[in-house]
């Protein structure tokens, strides 16, 4: 796919896999809702050397827990340490692992974007095909949003870039685990205190 | 009934069974020195924070009872990071509370302080900040738990001032609310059974002990389950005395300053069973070419331990008293009823050649007449009563301390393994006593660490603890002058630190010790012998080394256990 002359690298594998999932694990840690213990969290994979590629924070339902949804880069470490030190956090409560590949996954973007009379239309094009939508408008800038999977917010910030991007935020990822069509929930380890 | 803040706490620490407090008055902990005063608990004044730390520390591991610290906020606290990091990773179990600016202060950067929750969260197993007294109850309670349940750990509550003083109904908390912490403490029976299996067909097998194993008071079983199966015992530096030198299977110490028999047993081992260690580094030198033969039991109460660093064949969870009897239990139920060991008559026969061929040796004789730091030690040794209870810092003494002592009896090492804390030894040794004054405690001290930690001497003058320091002065950061003598070619960069300045006997005897000076090997074994005998006073008994002298065996840093150095009494070129 080209525009404008530039030539694009497409960010997705076959199947529509992002290639940093290769590396990327999705753990959804349920933790107290007290004070500190995102520090806690961010500590202790700043003091054992573990990436985090993204994070998510919320409390739940039940107003006692929050859920981190955070995705590691197992570059770093095991995923069995990873999650084996994450337990010895008094305040984590469960682990649930999730397999990025047999995972549902959705993340928000949000990008102001650089348009003119000439590339507003295209930009707007974009836009609609991506299903984003356009929560500001400026006289030379858009403020777009959109809510899909990982490597779909990806493929979208190239594509808006040749138009000149002035700020991107992403929220990080948030995830479940596939629904299994046989009646058992699949892609989905159950947090393990061994 | 009412009670403030600060009288909660006191009465929470009761509630405890807290017999002993080491700590210092400051600002922001004010209200809880009031209580205290009509508190049964004896609070011991300690003239360092860090001392206070390293005292409770070595008070948890002479009684098996979580010591107990209380600081000031701000730099009190801070000085108490060492002890925090050093019981961390030695896993003591350790309750500091520490002062903290008013509520409404936090956060302004107010006269002393510091965030201290913050500072000390990856030196603690949890700590706690307290925003209302009516938590106070439930947080001591959770925090003793926390701090003596599972992997044993330090903990730490940081108590506002404001906090301290407002009004509370007491309460004493009926059960724990920790819904994420939930111990493993009964190893998988399966796993067990598959270990006995494992043990059974083993040829060349070795119980490989750690520090766990005095956690866990499982001393008494470990020795029922080598009894039972007549394989040989490696102590690490943290399990001396978890077995029994003396005992025909004791090995003694691996690792980087550990005996050859020792060190080459688990190297050629066709299975370690490993229990409450934690491969580090001191005891497998280069990973990648220890134990290269050896499958792995590894047997832990925390699970992060198991394959962190050596990947086991059957990982087992669990409380190691516990595992270890069911382990018994699953060795006597096996498909033949009986032991039927597979044979290891000649494992035994070259563990025994080893220990001819190689024992630890040092030039007892020296024709210089200098004092050898090896033959105190040994002395030390031999004149003391049994069970007496030893401490000591960091550094070459520590190595010729844990070689040469003979530890017949668990909890009667007192040292700092993992953070390798200089200055241990006076507060590790003056905790001890406190917890253990029916014992007999000696401290093996090097000039560095002495010059650390020695104010705690007049601690124990004023409190009356009479504790003995065996202080070998060589004049120099031993280890490091080692080093720079085996590894940087013999330049010498900071090391010395001179025999005479300070003079130690003067600075003794002004903290109110009785002081003692050996320059010679006839003086040795008097000196020491005049120490026992006092018993109202602390006692320096300064030993002149001799300098040259280097802890060996040696395995190089980044070396497989492979490679030996045996140093000069076995014709090395050192």
């Amino acid at each position: 796919m080209t525009t404008q002359g530039t030539t694009f690298v497409p960010m997705s594998l076959p199947g529509g896999k992002s290639a940093s999932d290769i590396n990327h694990h999705v753990l959804s840690v349920l933790v107290e809702n007290k004070a500190g213990v995102l520090a806690r969290v961010a500590q202790l994979f700043s003091r054992r050397g573990y990436n985090i590629y993204s994070l998510a924070v919320a409390p739940t339902d039940d107003e006692r827990f929050s859920r981190l949804t955070v995705v590691v880069d197992l570059e770093s470490a095991t995923l069995e340490q990873i999650t084996k030190q994450l337990h010895k956090l008094i305040n984590v409560i469960k682990i649930t692992e999730i397999n990025p590949l047999e995972a549902v996954q959705q993340e928000l973007l949000l990008a102001i974007v650089n348009v003119d009379t000439q590339t507003r239309s295209q930009v707007l094009e974009l836009a609609d095909i991506f299903r984003a939508k356009v929560l500001d408008v400026g006289l030379e800038r858009l403020t777009l949003a959109l809510a899909d999977t990982p490597d779909r917010l990806d493929d979208f910030t190239e594509l808006i870039r040749v138009f000149g991007i002035i700020e991107v935020q992403r929220t990080g990822r948030v995830a479940l685990a596939k629904l299994s069509r046989s009646g058992t929930r699949s892609g989905l380890t159950k947090g393990k205190a061994s | 009934m009412k009670l403030t803040g600060a009288q909660a706490l006191i009465k929470s620490l009761e509630m405890q069974g807290t017999e002993v407090v080491f700590g210092l008055p400051g600002g922001a902990i004010l209200p809880v020195y009031d209580p205290l005063i009509d508190s049964p608990i004896r609070h011991i004044l300690v003239r360092h924070e860090q001392g206070a730390g390293h005292m409770a520390e070595g008070y948890a591991q002479a009684t098996n009872t979580p010591g107990v610290a209380i600081v000031t906020s701000g730099p009190g606290a801070t000085n108490i990071v060492t002890p925090l990091a050093n019981a961390y990773m030695d896993s003591v179990p350790i309750v500091v509370i520490t002062g903290q600016v008013a509520t409404s202060s936090i956060g302004t950067d107010a006269f002393q302080e510091a965030d201290t929750t913050g500072i000390t969260m990856s030196i603690t197993k949890h700590n706690w900040l307290i925003k209302d007294a009516a938590d106070i109850p439930q947080v001591i309670a959770e925090a003793f738990h926390v701090a003596t349940t599972g992997r044993p750990g330090p903990v730490l509550i940081d108590l506002p001032k404001d906090v301290s003083n407002q009004m509370m109904d007491w309460y004493w908390p009926t059960s724990i609310d920790l819904p994420g912490y939930k111990p493993t403490i009964k190893g998988h029976p399966r796993s067990i059974a598959a270990a006995a299996k494992l043990i059974k067909s083993s040829r060349r097998p070795v119980f490989y002990v750690g520090g766990g194993i005095l956690r866990a008071q499982a001393s008494d079983a470990l020795a029922t389950l080598v009894e039972k199966t007549d394989i040989p015992v490696v102590t690490t530096l943290m399990a001396r005395g978890a077995f029994p030198d003396d005992h025909r299977l004791c090995l003694g110490m691996p690792g980087m300053h550990g005996n050859y028999t020792a060190i080459t047993a688990m190297q050629k081992a066709d299975l370690l069973i490993t229990l409450g260690a934690r491969f580090d580094d001191r005891v497998t030198g280069k990973v990648a070419g220890f134990a290269p033969y050896a499958k792995v039991i590894h047997v832990d109460i925390d699970p992060a331990e198991l394959g962190k660093v050596r990947k086991p064949d059957i990982p087992i969870v669990g409380d190691l008293r516990l595992v270890i009897e069911d382990l018994i239990q699953a060795l006597d139920a096996g498909e033949t009823g009986d032991m039927n060991q597979a044979d290891i008559s000649e494992w035994h026969a070259q563990i025994r050649q080893w220990q001819h061929d190689y024992p630890l040796r040092y030039n007892d004789d020296p024709q210089d007449g200098v004092v050898k730091p090896q033959h105190v030690i040994e002395t030390l040794s031999a004149l003391t009563p049994s069970g007496t209870i030893l401490a000591s810092g960091v550094g070459q003494h520590q190595m010729w301390a844990s070689q040469y002592w003979r530890f017949n009896h668990p909890n009667t090492w007192i040292n700092s393994g993992g953070l390798g804390t200089m200055g241990f030894a006076i507060p590790g040794a003056i905790g001890a006593k406190v917890g253990r004054p029916d014992k007999m405690v000696w401290a093996v001290d090097g000039d560095g660490c002495f010059q650390m930690t020695a104010q705690e001497l007049v601690t124990a003058t004023a409190e009356r603890i009479p504790v003995k320091i065996a202080l070998l002065n060589n004049a120099y950061l031993g280890m490091v002058r080692q080093w720079q003598e085996m590894f940087y070619g013999e330049r010498y960069s900071e090391v010395y630190l001179s025999p005479d300045l300070p003079d130690y006997v003067k600075w003794a005897e002004a903290m109110g010790c009785v002081a003692l000076r050996v320059e010679s090997p006839e003086e040795v074994a008097p000196a020491i012998e005049k120490a026992n005998e006092i018993n109202d006073r602390p006692v320096v008994v300064e030993f002149r080394t001799d300098s040259r002298e280097k802890v060996f065996p040696m395995v190089t840093s980044g070396s497989t256990n492979d490679e030996i150095d045996l140093g000069p009494m076995f014709g090395g070129d050192l």
